[in-house]
């Protein structure tokens, strides 16, 4: 297939807000959080805008990669939203970037850096010779209610980003999606048009049947990786490492259970990042990358799963020599 | 028959083999949350190769048994 992961970068806002911290305003406590989630901590967009988190992975991939923003040919942002409806995120990173090249923002929640590798993998299998950035930001603390502790306490901000060209690494890939607003909804202003039937506001934050969300997300794990692995013909035992989207503890654990595989193939950074909604599977990639545990050859496979409902798998294998940049 | 097999399943969960468990016992007594409940679910439906509605209905071993003895009917 079609493209090589040249590049990876990511930013996390400076605030942290630990469990406990919590506390001061949500009837939760610690305990109760990290045992349900395995979330100990998480970082804020206090002082932080998207688009500066979003343009400081940017900055740092690019660097990564070697490339000169000039040298851009796309940038794609999965995100459920910038500072802006519009300008997208993409053209607000473009233009700081002083990159001239078309931008656009894709929105498949949780899974979009997945959905963002296939759309990539798309523009690249016309054949061309192709620079693409694609930055991942969510700022998921401006989207949930922080009366509401059931969602509150797990998710979070930050923005991971990679630099892809035509390449070789993506073994297989697999989208999916069932429209399911019951299941994860975060509702649009509606205006307030004096012709509007329905007057009633929505409430403009996230919600989401825990329960139902769960069950969705151990299931996509476990069935998305064995189709994934099947279409790079591989056995699931021959990967080296699996990225899932970092939503909840309990869902890798229960995923890897089910699959048989030992918990140290399943990389885990969710203690001290929360759910960064699209941002999560991109920030690890990054954290691998900086600290040399990634090497050529290497098998490693991405689930994503979220709202829509959306999944997406897919199986690199990894060829980006290490610039031990940390 | 369905019975037996889901006390089996739930003590294979919880790891204790000498689990006391009736029909009336509920999820929150035996000590799952919610998350517990949705796996332990799936376990029992997998073993019984059948599914069921799990819509916050559910709140005792009893509940699961009735679905399942229904659904593989």
């Amino acid at each position: 297939m079609s493209f090589s992961l040249i590049g990876t970068g990511s930013a996390l806002p400076k605030t942290i807000q630990t469990n406990s911290d919590l506390t001061a305003f949500l009837d939760t406590s610690h305990d109760w959080i990290l045992s349900r989630t395995g979330i100990e901590a998480r970082h804020i967009c206090i002082e932080e805008s998207i688009l500066d988190i979003a343009l400081s992975a940017s900055i740092n991939a690019l660097e990564n990669a070697g490339i000169d923003p000039k040298n851009l040919d796309l940038i794609i942002c999965p995100t459920l939203g910038g500072d802006t409806i519009t300008p997208s995120l993409a053209c607000m990173v473009q233009e700081k970037l002083g990159a001239t090249c078309p931008a656009f923002d894709i929105n498949a929640a949780c899974s979009g850096f997945v959905y963002g590798l296939d759309v990539a993998d798309a523009y690249l299998s016309r054949g061309k010779p192709m620079t693409i950035l694609i930055i991942a930001a969510d700022a998921m603390s401006k989207l949930v209610d922080w009366t509401d502790r059931s969602t509150a306490v797990l998710f979070a901000d930050g923005a991971g980003a990679a630099v892809l060209t035509n390449g070789n690494d993506l073994k297989s890939i697999y989208l999916s999606s069932v429209g399911n607003q019951h299941a994860l909804c975060i509702p649009w202003a509606k205006g307030n048009h004096p012709g509007l039937l329905d007057k009633e506001l929505p409430i403009p934050y996230l919600t989401m049947d825990g329960p139902e969300v769960y069950r969705f997300a151990i299931t996509a794990i476990c069935d998305d990786l064995k189709r994934v692995t099947r279409d790079a013909d591989i056995a699931l035992e021959d990967l080296d490492l699996i990225i899932p989207h970092q939503a909840n503890l309990r869902i890798i654990e229960s995923a890897a259970k089910r699959l048989k595989l030992p918990m140290e193939k399943f990389v885990v950074r969710v203690k001290n990042q929360g759910n960064t909604s699209a941002a999560s599977i991109p920030l690890v990639l990054d954290d691998l990358n900086r600290h040399g545990q990634l090497k050529p050859g290497m098998l490693i496979a991405l689930t994503a799963f979220g709202g829509g409902l959306t999944t997406g798998a897919c199986v690199l294998k990894w060829s980006k020599q290490s610039n031990n940049q940390k | 028959m369905v019975f037996e097999k889901v006390v089996e399943i739930l003590r294979n969960y919880k790891d204790e083999p000498e689990l006391e468990v009736t029909l009336e016992s509920s999820f929150e007594g035996l000590e799952l949350d919610s998350l517990d409940t949705v796996e332990l679910v799936m376990e029992i439906e997998e073993a019984f190769d059948t599914s069921i509605e799990m819509d916050g209905t559910l709140k005792t071993i009893g509940d699961v048994v009735g679905l399942i003895e229904k659904a593989i009917a």
